[in-house]
């Protein structure tokens, strides 16, 4: 059945940039095969794109409303998958024993993380090429510099990943999976997104100003509605969540 | 085979808040197969995955390959195989597409195709792992510990819960691992597990090595062993105890219902049957029961073994 020498060991490790490609490749395909993944990271922001700027529900100021939401949902899109997506897959890898196995497995663990990135940014931009097009069709006339866009993806990417792996890292799956979920809905209203944040108040708009998703869709919405420059103090607002949510998951992230 | 032992564990204590796992455990493991018996409880995972690289201990050392397991990990980890007791695997992951990223993950791994087919893991297809069955769980693990064509597998409980066929073909591959020269560590609390595939058995009890030996030596010895047979009643016991060996016992214990306590050996075994055959007698349903791994973890512990 089996020829001698099949199990002759060779062991070794193959190389890094391997690794870390095949890595990134699985988690995609695990995100892109999981349906509730898919509802919070396409269809969610999609139906609220394509709903709200239809359908005069929400007043969004004035203008036309795609040309406030799309920033938004631009935002609401990094945020579903680099906190809410990212905190419960990796919750449930790690109630599974699936970064227990990969620990012992030749894969370092800052290559797991870095893959764990590429495929949330490999998602991010499958999700925003999907809403550029759909906000196009919609009349979206976007203005500003395409630089501090990418800036602000990028940092606030950083930010809901810090958040997102602090929560996987330290509840148990099942609380991680409903606080994400939660976390997600009260952003979705109290961030910016879809409701301007006037319409909390002037105390209610300077707290929550302070959230990292209505940092990321101010920001966006400086630059792609207004055409302003960088926006420095939204900038600043997401970096030092990125800091401080990447810092306090590499200190208390747990393995198992 | 190297001659320096694959695992080397001294004085390993590990505890988890109040409760000691493992306290001051001594094992040295050869080239080859070593089973880790004990019951639930005993510290066998622990110790193993100590040596996987999972757990600081507490006090002690460990050495696997000659290397600290959790300071070059690095250096360690290619060499070594790492069968988990249950999980591991992305539960949106089908069975063959776990194994082929294990697989990516080594530089030289195993024929993908052929270890799927050996392990009969084909007929999975495209289900995803949390719907595959426990056993079909159990071999995707088994086959993503060998994948990468290891020095050194470390298999924790690989047959618990598996169904008789499944657990022979457990067992084949680790005969098969261990003529092509992998050593393997592997926890059971199965006896007839390490009797079969062990070269060198480690029983377990309250976090420490309470005996160490080839299974052949760890069952000579200890209470003595006993053939039985059944003939015609009222046969003469006294004349079948003169041609047996003089620490050996016989007796008729119901009519018709013989039983020969002593040292049991081929020799004893051609000494009745060749007094039988002398009186004319038929010993039907002939056995003997002789020491098993069982009855040896009982003497040293007192206690059931299974669980």
């Amino acid at each position: 059945m089996t020829t001698a020498g099949t199990y002759t060991p060779k062991p070794g490790a193959a190389p890094l940039p391997r690794m870390i490609a095949a890595q990134a490749a699985l988690e995609t395909r695990m995100l892109l095969r999981n349906g509730e993944q898919l509802l919070l990271t396409v269809v969610i922001p999609t139906l609220l794109l394509v709903l709200f700027s239809s359908v005069d529900i929400v007043d969004t100021g004035r203008g036309e409303a795609v040309d406030f939401l799309a920033p938004g949902v631009l935002a609401l899109a990094v945020m579903s998958t680099a906190f809410t997506g990212q905190a419960i897959a990796t919750g449930f890898e790690r109630r599974y024993g699936v970064l227990k196995r990969l620990a012992s497995s030749p894969l370092p663990r800052w290559a797991l993380m870095t893959a764990k990135t590429a495929s949330v940014l490999v998602t991010e931009v499958l999700q925003v090429v999907l809403l550029t097009v759909i906000a196009f069709a919609l009349g979206w006339s976007p203005h500003g510099d395409p630089a501090a866009v990418l800036l602000l993806l990028v940092v606030g990417t950083a930010a809901f990943s810090g958040l997102g792996l602090l929560m996987a890292g330290t509840l148990k799956a099942e609380a991680t999976l409903a606080a994400a979920n939660l976390v997600f809905l009260l952003l979705l209203v109290g961030g910016g997104v879809i409701v301007p944040l006037e319409k909390f108040g002037s105390t209610g708009e300077q707290v929550l100003g302070l959230l990292p998703i209505s940092a990321l869709s101010d920001g966006l919405r400086d630059v792609l509605q207004h055409g302003a420059g960088m926006p420095w103090g939204d900038l600043g607002i997401l970096a030092v969540w990125a800091v401080a949510g990447l810092a306090a998951a590499g200190k208390f992230f747990r393995w198992e | 085979m190297r001659s320096e032992p694959v695992v080397q564990v001294q004085a390993l204590v590990k505890r988890y808040g109040t409760k000691t796992a493992v306290d001051g455990l001594d094992l040295v493991a050869q080239p080859g197969v070593t089973a880790v018996l004990g019951p639930n409880g005993a510290g066998k995972t622990t110790t193993v995955e100590t040596c996987e690289g999972y757990r600081k201990p507490d006090s002690g050392t460990v050495r696997v390959l000659g290397l600290d397991p959790v300071r070059q990990s690095a250096e360690l980890r290619p060499r070594v195989g790492v069968m988990l007791q249950s999980g591991g695997v992305y539960s949106g992951a089908r069975a063959e597409e776990m194994l082929r990223h294990m697989a990516k993950l080594h530089a030289h791994p195993l024929d993908v195709d052929a270890l799927v087919e050996r392990l009969g893991l084909g007929s999975c297809g495209r289900t995803g792992y949390r719907r595959l069955s426990g056993g079909q769980q159990q071999r995707l693990a088994l086959a993503m510990a060998v994948v990468g064509r290891p020095e050194l597998v470390f298999l924790d409980e690989p047959t618990a819960g598996l169904d008789p066929q499944a657990r022979r073909a457990t067992w084949d591959l680790v005969r098969d691992l261990r003529a092509d020269g992998v050593s393997v560590i592997l926890t059971t609390h199965h006896m007839d597990e390490a009797e079969q595939l062990a070269d060198d058995v480690a029983i377990i009890d309250g976090g420490r090595v309470i005996a160490q030996g080839s299974p052949e030596e760890l069952c000579k010895g200890g209470a003595e062993n006993t053939l039985r047979f059944t003939g015609r009643p009222g046969l003469d016991v006294g004349s079948l105890l003169k041609a047996l060996p003089a620490d050996c016992t016989a007796a008729e214990l119901t009519p018709g219902s013989y039983r020969v306590v002593g040292k049991v050996d081929p020799q004893l075994l051609a000494t009745v049957t060749s007094w039988c055959a002398q009186h004319g007698v038929m010993p039907d349903r002939i056995s003997v029961e002789r020491h098993t791994l069982e009855d040896v973890f009982l003497e040293l512990t007192g206690k059931e073994l299974r669980s």
